[in-house]
């Protein structure tokens, strides 16, 4: 019951891994590998209510690791449907595809529920080098060759920041003698403004910047979602930085004392990350890249929840980061639906969209409005709790920036909003989507609109999530 | 909470008028069918339009607090509720936006002929957003509608408008949204200062410290000048009029712009009232630059519709004149002239509208000389252009004459400053007038011009109406707001401790 999840996904690996010996129907894999999803979003439901701690009390099963596991699931399996056709992954690696898919959320998982120091970082690393190959398997028939440049990016950038972490982890065992994420939280805290303790704290942290996207461990961002398939994009962008954002809450929430010099250095990431990201993504053209800067000035804003160090600051942010992946996941789906042969999408190539399909093209406005933090909907909400939070502990200075990048970033999403709706398109061919996609648009554009009407219920649920953490 | 007044007749009255259009566009969503979507929100907004008369009937004039007010909660944790109420300030203003909704339908009727049913949705929520922001009582509501308007005014410039629709739409709306940013930090402000509360009546009057309200001040000041807009932040304004098609030009110009003097009544003046009194003859100058800069640069145009959008810069620098000089004659008047500037120049954007549905050009040159063709037409035009420029005996006559009035009680250079404003007003309206109706020798020919149709008069004649009512006897509208502004500058007098010592340090 406790371990269901995580058995259901091991289960899918080995399904999709014997479908992978013989030689299967493209179609047909497909069809399994949602069917398999299913059962893992399903088995995430049964296993919710579970408590429980398993492997020596270094696997935590609670309330908080049990919300991630849910939505791991329901990402993982967006991005199953959104990449229904893998158009841009050659046929004969579908199902080793899908097996890396597979362990890279089981490892992602995995994550969300370690509270030791080893086990969080074989989790990560299970989760890091499925998408290490999933990022080069993109297919090269059109010379295309950046998948490669993609794949190694990712993967030297990866490796750097698993060395940081890792490197952090010894200080950390060395000041406090324990691996045990309690015990060195307890023990860490007597020594916060020791200059040995905030680099340990720092360097573990940097492991999940990494996987964040937050400055300075940003480098692979542009290059790697402009490289990988949409449908890879599609995952990185969202499933692991939630993962992320669920570890770094769990470390920081273990924090009691006053670690002002961790507070500012956060502060200095934040709004590196914010300026850095909206004004890089200013002058993009490809539609991913840009997300993906946006992404990183979105992941900016996740740190204005963490660095209040307050419960609220921490619900906060977890309503962030949920609001973000579903907006997210919804230009995702247009972009996998508009690009017919799996190829990168061009902001041009949006022309005239409200033509080609009302619903794609309505998808794509309310999620990039989202994004911009307009209201009514959720991406607004989560900025102006986070903003409020921030300021109730009186860092004005930094809700102002702060603001002031919300303005920066409108111009961009504007404009592919433009192209969408007032530009007529050179080519009028509808776009075919199927009942599937319509539906999981239609799912991700509700909750865009109620989590931003009524956030309420969300943010008892996050509060009481990350209450369960102690 | 002892600013509400809950009124028993009508328990629900102010969420059925902002819910109803919404629920329209929702409805509409469904029915993709031109003919059945222009009857369909006629039918809404006219419907609205009717439910919103017990407003001004069951409106209590001796009293000062917020009248049919609803109050629930809707975001606990963050203490935000769903509190609305109307009170002098606004009740002309959500009158002017449901009386005026109908009649932008009429006008889009055959002006717009391609996507008709995402068009009037459009239209819709407008309504919704801006009577919600008129009677928004939780800054959080306020921002959000103050915001979610954006979007369709977005769309309706964007996608119906003219040739540079695209520069126009984006401009429009990344000025009136960077400056409301720092509102955004005001509110949050506000709300840690006054006990984690957005309640708009709780954070009036309070005694915040001089160099807090500067700032307040300062972050409402930059959101609501770009939206009246004020010179120099108003050049966003010719663009989006020039480009927008006509029911978004009347929007625009009859209620949009209203939202940012509309903004200085209830943010700026009960919340920073010393911060006001300090910085007050800065925006009065601004104010007196903007109707002179709005009557010269409209002297120059040939487009109508930019000429008619300079012209409100210099009207607005009117109404923010009588804002500023903060005496009972100088408020009234500019609540007057908002209403007054809503119909006037909203009647002449539909004037150059129907023009342009005609002769599709909106140069002052090639609409010359149709009075001969078109008698009915400038009939009406000849009206709202005595109107614009404050002809006595129309309504932007009593509003000017009040806000005039209002300035010499203040101080007599400003008011010999703003004279010239009122004569530039009908120097270029009379320029235009003049070429219109009669033109020159050299006119293009225009015989083959119809005149107005059954539609187009009935869509008129509302505005002339109120033109007439205003001008000979505006007593029930002054009636109307006439206590509430008492009660602001009463209170706003009792509230000037630290800005007297403040002014008197700067003197010294």
């Amino acid at each position: 019951m406790q371990f269901l999840p995580e058995l259901a996904l091991l289960g899918a690996g080995f399904v999709i891994f014997l479908v992978s010996l013989g030689k299967t129907d493209a179609n047909k894999i497909k069809t399994v590998a949602i069917g398999l999803g299913t059962v893992v979003f399903a088995a995430t439901l049964i296993s919710f209510g579970a408590k429980g701690n398993l492997f020596y009390d270094s696997y935590k099963i609670d309330l908080y690791s049990q919300v991630f596991k849910v939505l791991i699931a329901g990402a993982m399996l967006v991005v199953l449907i959104l990449g229904r056709k893998l158009k841009d992954i050659k046929n004969s690696v579908h199902p080793e595809y899908y097996l890396f898919l597979f362990m890279s959320v089981l490892g992602l998982m995995m994550l969300v529920s370690s509270v030791e120091l080893l086990a969080i970082f074989v989790a990560l690393e299970l989760s890091s080098f499925a998408v290490y190959i999933m990022v080069p398997m993109r297919d090269d028939a059109g010379n295309y060759r950046f998948q490669m440049e993609a794949g190694i990016k990712y993967l030297l950038f990866g490796v750097t920041a698993t060395g940081f972490m890792l490197f952090g982890m010894s200080y950390m065992f060395g000041l406090t003698g324990s691996t045990q994420l309690s015990i060195v939280v307890a023990k860490l805290s007597l020594l916060y403004n020791q200059p040995a303790a905030i680099i340990a704290i720092m360097m573990v942290l940097a492991g999940f910047f990494y996987k964040l996207a937050l400055f300075p461990f940003h480098f692979w961002v542009p290059d790697v979602y402009e490289g990988a398939s949409n449908e890879t994009t599609a995952f990185i962008a969202s499933v692991p930085k939630l993962a992320a954002v669920a570890l770094l809450i769990r470390l920081v929430s273990m924090i009691h004392g006053e670690g002002q010099v961790i507070v500012n250095i956060l502060m200095v990431c934040a709004l590196l990350s914010m300026f850095y990201g909206n004004l890089s993504a200013l002058i993009q053209t490809d539609v991913k890249r840009m997300l993906g800067f946006s992404g990183i000035a979105h992941a900016g804003f996740i740190l204005l929840g963490l660095l209040t160090f307050q419960l609220s600051g921490f619900a906060n942010a977890l309503f962030y980061i949920i609001g973000y992946v579903v907006m997210n996941l919804a230009c995702f789906l247009v972009i996998c639906s508009i690009s017919t042969n799996g190829e990168n999408v061009q902001i041009s190539d949006l022309n005239g969209l409200h033509k080609r399909s009302p619903l794609l093209a309505l998808t794509l406005a309310v999620a990039l409005f989202a994004l911009a933090g307009i209201p009514p909907f959720v991406g607004f909400m989560g900025k102006f709790m986070l903003l409020a939070g921030a300021l109730k502990q009186g860092y004005l200075m930094l809700v102002v920036l702060a603001a002031i990048n919300t303005a920066i970033a409108i111009f961009y999403y504007l404009s592919v909003v433009r192209v969408t709706f007032c530009n007529d398109a050179e080519n009028n061919n509808p776009i075919t989507s199927t009942l599937f996609t319509n539906i999981t648009s239609i799912v991700l554009l509700l909750i865009i609109v109620i989590m931003g009407v009524a956030p309420q219920q969300f943010i008892d649920f996050a509060t009481s999530a990350v209450q369960s953490i102690n | 909470m002892d600013q509400l007044l809950i009124n028993p007749n009508y328990p629900h009255i102010l969420s059925t008028l902002i819910f109803l259009p919404l629920a329209g566009a929702l409805l509409l969503l469904f029915v993709n069918n031109d003919y059945f979507a222009r009857y369909w929100t006629l039918g809404i907004t006219a419907l609205t339009g009717i439910l919103s008369i017990p407003l001004v009937s069951a409106f209590d004039t001796t009293s000062a607090k917020f009248q049919f007010v609803e109050q629930y909660t809707w975001i606990k944790s963050l203490n935000i509720q769903y509190v609305i109420g109307v009170d002098g300030i606004s009740i002309l203003l959500i009158m002017l936006t449901t009386l005026i909704m109908p009649l932008c339908v009429l006008a889009s009727w055959s002006y717009i002929k391609t996507r008709v049913q995402p068009f009037m949705i459009c239209l819709l929520i407008m309504e919704t957003a801006m009577l919600g922001v008129f009677m928004a009582l939780d800054f959080v509501l306020f921002y959000i509608l103050w915001e979610a308007m954006l979007i369709p005014m977005y769309l309706l410039i964007g996608i119906w408008g003219g040739p540079r629709k695209i520069y126009a739409s984006i401009k429009f709306f990344l000025y009136t949204l960077a400056g409301s940013i720092m509102l955004l930090v005001g509110i949050i402000w506000l709300y840690k200062t006054n006990n984690y509360s957005f309640f708009i009546p709780d954070m009036m009057w309070q005694n915040y410290s001089l160099t807090a309200q500067v700032f307040l001040f300062l972050a409402f000041f930059l959101a609501f000048a770009i939206k009246v807009p004020m010179f120099p932040f108003h050049t966003w304004l010719p663009a989006a009029h020039v480009e927008a098609p006509t029911a978004g030009s009347v929007i625009l110009a009859s209620v949009l712009l209203k939202m940012g003097t509309y903004g200085f009544l209830r943010f700026a003046l009960p919340i920073t009232p010393e911060a006001t009194t300090l910085l007050m003859p800065y925006v009065l100058w601004i104010s007196i630059a903007g109707i002179i800069y709005g009557g010269f640069t409209a002297l120059a145009q040939h487009d109508m519709k930019k000429l008619i959008a300079y012209s409100s810069v210099g009207h607005m620098g009117f109404v923010t004149l009588g804002i500023f000089v903060l005496n009972i004659e100088g408020i009234e008047g500019s609540i007057l002239q908002m209403i007054n500037h809503g119909i006037t120049t909203g009647a002449l954007f539909l004037c150059v509208g129907m023009i342009y549905e005609r002769t599709h050009s909106r140069e002052l040159r090639s609409a010359t000389g149709v009075g001969k063709y078109m008698p009915i037409y400038v009939t009406f035009l000849a009206f709202f252009s005595l109107s614009s420029f404050g002809f006595p005996g129309t309504n932007s006559f009593v509003g000017e004459f009040m806000i005039l009035a209002g300035t010499f009680k203040h101080s007599t250079t400003l008011a010999l400053a703003a004279i010239p404003g009122a004569v530039l007003a009908a120097a270029y309206m009379l320029r235009m007038l003049q070429k219109i109706i009669w033109g020159g020798i050299d006119n293009p020919d225009q015989s083959w011009l119809s005149d107005l149709n059954m539609r187009e008069i009935i869509t008129l004649c509302p505005f002339l109406f109120f033109v007439f009512w205003i001008g000979l006897g505006p007593q029930p509208f002054i009636d109307l707001i006439h206590f509430t502004i008492t009660n602001l500058l009463d209170q706003f007098h009792a509230h000037q401790g630290q800005a007297v010592a403040a002014t008197e340090l700067i003197l010294h």
